[in-house]
């Protein structure tokens, strides 16, 4: 193929349809993302270890009950990667706390729920869950 | 009016780590749903949750709207020594719950 003018343009468009696609594909969890640098500031996350228990299926995404145990976290923030708003709550505990909590959450639809927890050496943590949800829990 | 229940162990060992569950009866309108004429609800949730034992913080919550309606909260601590467990909901439009619960330590 020659370069022409116009497959020169053909080729331009095509990548631009290419970069903007991924972009797209990751705008749902922007917000999640933000969500998480006010939470953990220029700290890296890395992959964690501790447990995040969720079911696998939710028939009801009004009531997803949701518990961690992040043993050594000072604060734990939970959040619903493609919730209308992704928070759903930050625990900070005292040296008297178990840093465990169980809650019951909406989930909108089938998404991951996020557990990002700073240890007590300020480093961050996070984990991720899958939840597949029958029928979502918000607007209505 | 909302209102708190909280299930929590009345004696325990020293240094014994206990369980405390609460559930709140509360709309926890999130903001984001809509009435029949399709005008949007406000949100009325409760934001934030502090359980202080013997004046010393157990733990600190902020909520979102995505806590769902009759909110129930669970969290587990070690109880050092006989004392108060205050536990203190607050509602977006500025009221408190409050419930109090001795743990005496045998």
């Amino acid at each position: 193929m020659s370069l022409t003018r116009r497959n020169a343009l053909a080729l331009g468009s095509a990548a631009i349809a290419v970069t903007l696609l991924p972009l797209r594909a990751f705008a749902a969890s922007e917000k999640t993302m933000e969500a998480i640098k006010a939470f953990a500031g220029d700290a890296v996350v890395t992959d964690g270890t501790f447990d995040l228990t969720t079911p696998e299926i939710a028939e009801n995404g009004n009531t997803v009950p949701v518990q961690f145990s992040a043993p050594g976290a000072k604060r734990v923030m939970l959040l619903a990667d493609e919730n209308p708003t992704p928070g759903v709550g930050t625990f900070t505990f005292g040296e008297l706390a178990d840093p465990s909590a169980s809650i019951r959450m909406r989930l909108a639809g089938t998404q991951n729920v996020i557990a990002v927890a700073e240890m007590a050496d300020g480093s961050f943590v996070q984990v991720a869950k899958a939840v597949k949800v029958t029928i979502g829990g918000c607007g209505g | 009016m909302a209102k708190a229940r909280v299930k929590a162990p009345k004696t325990a060992a020293a240094g014994e780590l206990v369980t405390i569950k609460t559930l709140v009866n509360h709309p926890m309108e999130s903001g984001q749903r809509k009435d029949k004429e399709g005008k949007v609800i406000p949100r009325k949730i409760i934001n934030a949750f502090t359980a202080t034992f013997g004046g010393e913080v157990v733990v600190t919550t902020a909520f979102e709207p995505a806590i769902s309606t009759n909110p129930y909260f669970q969290f587990s601590f070690t109880v050092p020594a006989t004392g108060d467990l205050v536990m203190k909901w607050t509602d977006d439009d500025g009221s408190m719950i409050e419930q109090t619960k001795t743990i005496t330590v045998a």
